[in-house]
């Protein structure tokens, strides 16, 4: 099983809805990522703000931030290599990143059981 | 007088005890008082404030932390001050010290920064309430537990999350929940059942409402008694504080009083009416100390320090408040913030300057912050030029959630939004909606003249640190920001366009809160306009011998207010009649000002 892990810039919520505005980019990548867990991959996300032990944990993460600053964040990682720095992929992307068919994305019954992703806020 | 006397409801004290109401009605005193007689029936007592800018320290003249501090010369008592600021201090450490080093500085910092906000502090503060309400073990050792709450708007707020975050931690699905510094908050929810449950037991609670006989503290009080009856709350109580009888009768100030008093309490509210209720009349002495708090309860003579009057104290530099809305009336326009101690006249002091200016022939907008203001009430009708306004909580949510639903709804699928909406009952969404509406409504003074009434001490202090977490936001996100919000910090600290003023009584608290106030607001770079003592007594006419030993007593803290504090100071007297309504507030503005004078030019 494919395993992607989503190391986020320190936020106060996995859609942003605390700070000064709503980015409606966050709101729909915790979906994508909802759907990507439903495509049979294994999704954790990891925020600066709550998880910093998961970003301590991890030397990719850490030589990255070491590099280039908070602003390769957001890294996506897949199976432990950085496949994404600095932005947050739209989900035809992530898809192809993941390389997961991304034509499933239409066929998805709405209101599905949302798998728990851990992520946190404020 | 209904039910038994206070000193026989002492001796049958519920452990819990509540003592809230509007700000200024005494309710710090009387828990002190109550606390002080608890102990010396020999009982353990634990005192706790959870008001930001709490005055137990003075009142208790010892100096407190958030930890229980054995008060010495009360066996048996402890106090403590819940502090947001030192909690959320406490658990940013927590979060934060076991990375440094570990992870790059940026990185440290920038999580030092998103745990900065207000939504921290409301938490954090939060956590400390529900361990002395709900954790048995913490508070085991005493025989009671005494709250003296933050005005009314905050207590509510903070008695009802329980309930709301119970709801929320059960209806949330998705887990993505928008409650960060509470993660593991599952495990905590045995913690809050159990202040819930604390909180509605008549046998283990008492809330005790304390109001002056005033038309709108005795409001307040109801709402209160409504708000909280409706979630379970029902072992309730009233203190009338300051009831008032004149004893020289030849004092047409002091009749004046008494009867303001009488016709306020003619007209109470029917279901305050059933509650069982104590008075304690219009002290002459401040009560303060351990010494005089002990007499508020049983009895015996006041210490006094003070010294007898001879003639006002007035200065010729002090202004009126005519004079300062001549000054304000100059600039064109802008915003005129009035902040301090709850029960100052904040409100008061706000719309008196809103009418005259509109009476002047300016477009004024007057509106306020405080969850519990009363500015319609205040202003009693329609006058030409001058919108009212009032920033509600709730109604702010609601706009606010509305607002974000649809801006993102275009770029949304099912799944997105979804976990938008379960973000958005987060109880954080209402610290964002009314912080921009706030910014919003100074925004506003660009157009003209806008007068804002803000919340107590407590509320405001967390509104500007909201301010400037966002502040911190825009150097680092720099553009996508709504412009009012970007904008705010810089409009508060431009003396040309935001004019704070201090509004305090001439007493001691409520000259130390506002003292504090300025501190703070120092360190937000902004520096406050003017001071404005309102309801001084220090004037000539009292025979009364109450009335003219609170006009003695102001003395001290008129002159320290005007040699320490302020760089103006403006007076205001106390009126016999209640400044409400458009001709009483513009009276009250439009006495010619005392050092126009002296002074050769205005302004």
């Amino acid at each position: 099983m494919k395993k992607v892990e989503v190391f986020d810039p320190p936020l106060c919520c996995s859609t942003g809805v605390c700070g000064p505005r709503v980015d409606p980019v966050l709101v729909q990548f915790a979906a994508d990522l909802h759907w990507l867990a439903n495509r049979k991959v294994a999704v954790e996300r990891y925020n600066l703000a709550q998880q910093p032990q998961a970003f301590a944990a991890n030397e990719t993460v850490k030589a990255a931030l070491r590099q280039h600053g908070n602003e390769c964040l957001p890294l996506v990682l897949l199976d432990g290599s950085i496949v994404s720095q600095g932005h947050y992929p739209a989900r035809t992307e992530l898809a192809r990143l993941v390389g997961v068919d991304v034509g499933e994305a239409e066929q998805e019954p709405v209101g599905a059981k949302l798998p728990v992703i851990q992520s946190g806020c404020c | 007088m209904n039910g038994q006397s206070m000193t026989a409801f002492l001796d049958r004290a519920t452990r819990i005890l509540f003592f809230t109401g509007k700000g200024g009605v005494g309710k710090t005193s009387l828990a002190c008082a109550a606390a002080v007689s608890l102990a010396r029936r020999g009982r353990k007592v634990l005192l706790v404030s959870t008001d930001p800018a709490s005055n137990l320290d003075e009142v208790l003249g010892v100096p407190l932390s958030g930890d229980a501090a054995a008060i010495s010369g009360a066996d048996g008592l402890f106090a403590l001050n819940i502090d947001p600021e030192g909690a959320a201090g406490r658990y940013r450490e927590r979060v934060v010290g076991p990375y440094r080093g570990v992870l790059p500085d940026a990185a440290v910092n920038s999580m030092e920064e998103q745990l900065s906000g207000a939504c921290t502090v409301e938490i954090a503060a939060f956590d400390e309430f529900t361990k002395l309400l709900g954790d048995a073990d913490f508070t085991a050792q005493f025989h009671h537990v005494i709250f003296d709450t933050a005005p009314t708007g905050h207590t509510l707020r903070l008695l009802k999350l329980p309930a709301a975050w119970t709801g929320f931690i059960e209806q949330n699905t998705t887990g993505t929940s928008c409650l960060g510094p509470l993660s593991g908050l599952e495990s905590q929810k045995s913690l809050y059942d159990a202040s819930l449950r604390a909180l509605t037991d008549p046998s283990a609670t008492t809330l005790i409402l304390v109001s002056r006989p005033e038309r709108a503290a005795l409001a307040e009080a109801n709402r209160t008694r409504e708000e909280l009856e409706a979630m379970g709350v029902l072992n309730q109580r009233l203190i009338l504080n300051g009831v008032f009888a004149a004893r020289d009768q030849g004092d047409a100030a002091a009749r004046a009083l008494e009867a303001r008093g009488k016709a306020a309490l003619d007209g109470m509210p029917p279901g305050l009416m059933k509650l069982p209720r104590n008075e304690i009349p219009l002290l002459p002495y401040a009560p303060m100390g351990l010494e005089n708090l002990r007499r508020v309860f049983d009895g015996g003579s006041p210490v006094s320090r003070e010294k007898r009057r001879s003639g006002p104290e007035t200065r010729p530099t002090d202004l009126t408040l005519s004079g300062l809305i001549d000054r304000i009336e100059n600039s064109g326009h802008g915003v005129v913030m009035t902040m301090g101690k709850g029960g100052v006249g904040k409100t008061t002091i706000a719309a008196a300057i809103a009418i005259e200016l509109a009476h002047r022939g300016h477009a004024v907008h007057l509106s306020t912050t405080d969850p519990a203001a009363h500015v319609a009430a205040t202003v009693g009708r329609d006058v030409p030029n001058l919108t009212l306004s009032r920033i509600d909580p709730a109604a702010e949510t609601r706009r606010y959630t509305e607002s974000v639903i649809s801006r993102a709804a275009p770029q949304l699928d099912a799944q997105g939004m979804a976990l938008l909406e379960e973000d958005l009952r987060s109880p954080c969404t209402e610290e964002i909606a009314v912080f921009s509406a706030f910014a919003a409504t100074v925004a506003a003074g660009e157009r003209g003249f806008v007068v804002l009434d803000t919340a107590p001490t407590g509320h405001t202090i967390l509104l500007l640190d909201a301010a400037e977490a966002y502040h911190r936001d825009v150097a680092r996100t720099a553009s996508d920001l709504p412009d009012p919000v970007r904008r705010l910090l810089p409009r508060l600290r431009d003396p040309e366009f935001t004019r704070v003023l201090l509004v305090t009584l001439p007493e001691a608290t409520p000259v130390h809160e506002a003292a504090r106030l300025q501190d703070d607001l120092a360190r937000a770079g902004i520096a406050p306009y003017a001071w404005v003592v309102n309801q001084s007594f220090d004037r000539d006419g009292f025979t009364d011998p109450v009335l003219t030993e609170r006009g003695a007593r102001e003395r001290p803290f008129l002159a320290e207010v005007r040699e320490q504090h302020s760089r103006r100071m403006v007076v205001v007297p106390w009126e016999p009649v209640e400044p409400v309504g458009p001709e009483r507030l513009r009276d009250l503005a439009g006495q010619p000002d005392g050092s126009a004078v002296l002074q050769p030019a205005r302004g």
